[in-house]
């Protein structure tokens, strides 16, 4: 089996993924196109695991699952606050920042 | 399992058979992961999405089975499937978002968003083939037990480990704070 393979499979997921972050309005649609590219980057890391034939790579695709499983508890908390907030969770309009 | 079927063939080595199969499960997996994908931006029912990357974050656990890391596999099959999936469809109900089809879900400039992905994909794509062109996953090459993991995250990665467990305590609480109606 080439890695090559397995590196453009997830090369692929990940510019799905941000196709999906870009172009997207709703905010849950949002976080779930970072999971696309979260998955990507842990498929790079088992991968490169197990082309140099060590664990390492596995322990750190466990770490980035851990994290992502941070990321969308606090981002869906964001999420619920902007739509308690504006009754939209339209990220577009969420634009008080811009000046 | 293929390793099995590998191993059947010749301990040790994995045969030409188990190559042969394990490529073709990688390219069923991987077609089936793309188009998920792809339907997943692009579909414009909110709870069909969910179930979309679904299919994407099991093909994905597949794909660690076959690259021989059992203990990813099954932590992505607990952790997304079980757990965060469930957060998202939670999130999807919570904001209300219209049981059916709903046409305001993209950018109008949706085209500089395929651009710009098309663009990263093309670089990547290229850099990859530079990088890697014809090296091969070894062929002699062994499932990661969960023994080994277990020991290098408690013996090399232990501080690693426990910034970790802090950080999912502090995004728990963040969590509810931030949630939390006054």
């Amino acid at each position: 089996m080439f890695i090559n393979q397995f590196l453009i499979f997830a090369a692929v997921l990940f510019c799905i993924g941000v196709y999906g972050v870009l172009t997207r309005k709703n905010g849950v649609l949002v976080l779930m196109s970072i999971e696309l590219i979260l998955n990507a980057v842990n498929i790079n890391l088992v991968a490169f695991g197990a082309l140099h034939q060590h664990v390492a790579g596995q322990v750190f695709a466990l770490f980035v699952i851990a994290v992502a499983a941070a990321e969308v508890g606090v981002g869906l908390a964001i999420v619920l606050l902007i739509y308690r907030n504006r009754r939209s969770i339209n990220v577009a309009e969420a634009n008080l920042l811009k000046g | 399992m293929i390793h099995l079927l590998a191993q059947e063939a010749s301990p040790g080595a994995m045969s030409d058979t188990g190559i042969w199969i394990s490529n073709i499960f990688f390219y069923v997996i991987a077609a089936v992961a793309v188009v998920a994908a792809l339907k997943l931006v692009t579909t414009a029912n909110v709870v069909h999405a969910a179930l979309y990357l679904l299919v994407v974050l099991s093909a994905v656990a597949a794909t660690y089975v076959i690259l021989g890391a059992e203990f990813a596999a099954a932590t992505q099959v607990l952790v997304y499937l079980g757990a965060i999936m469930v957060l998202l469809l939670f999130g999807v109900m919570l904001t209300r978002a219209r049981i059916g089809a709903d046409s305001d879900l993209d950018h109008e400039q949706r085209w500089i968003g395929g651009l710009v992905a098309a663009g990263l994909g093309a670089v990547m794509v290229y850099s990859l083939w530079e990088g890697f062109g014809s090296d091969k996953l070894p062929a002699d090459m062994q499932p990661q037990r969960t023994q080994m993991v277990s020991d290098e995250i408690f013996s090399t990665y232990i501080v690693p480990f426990e910034a970790l467990s802090v950080l999912l305590l502090a995004a728990l609480i963040g969590a509810v704070v931030v949630a939390r109606r006054d």
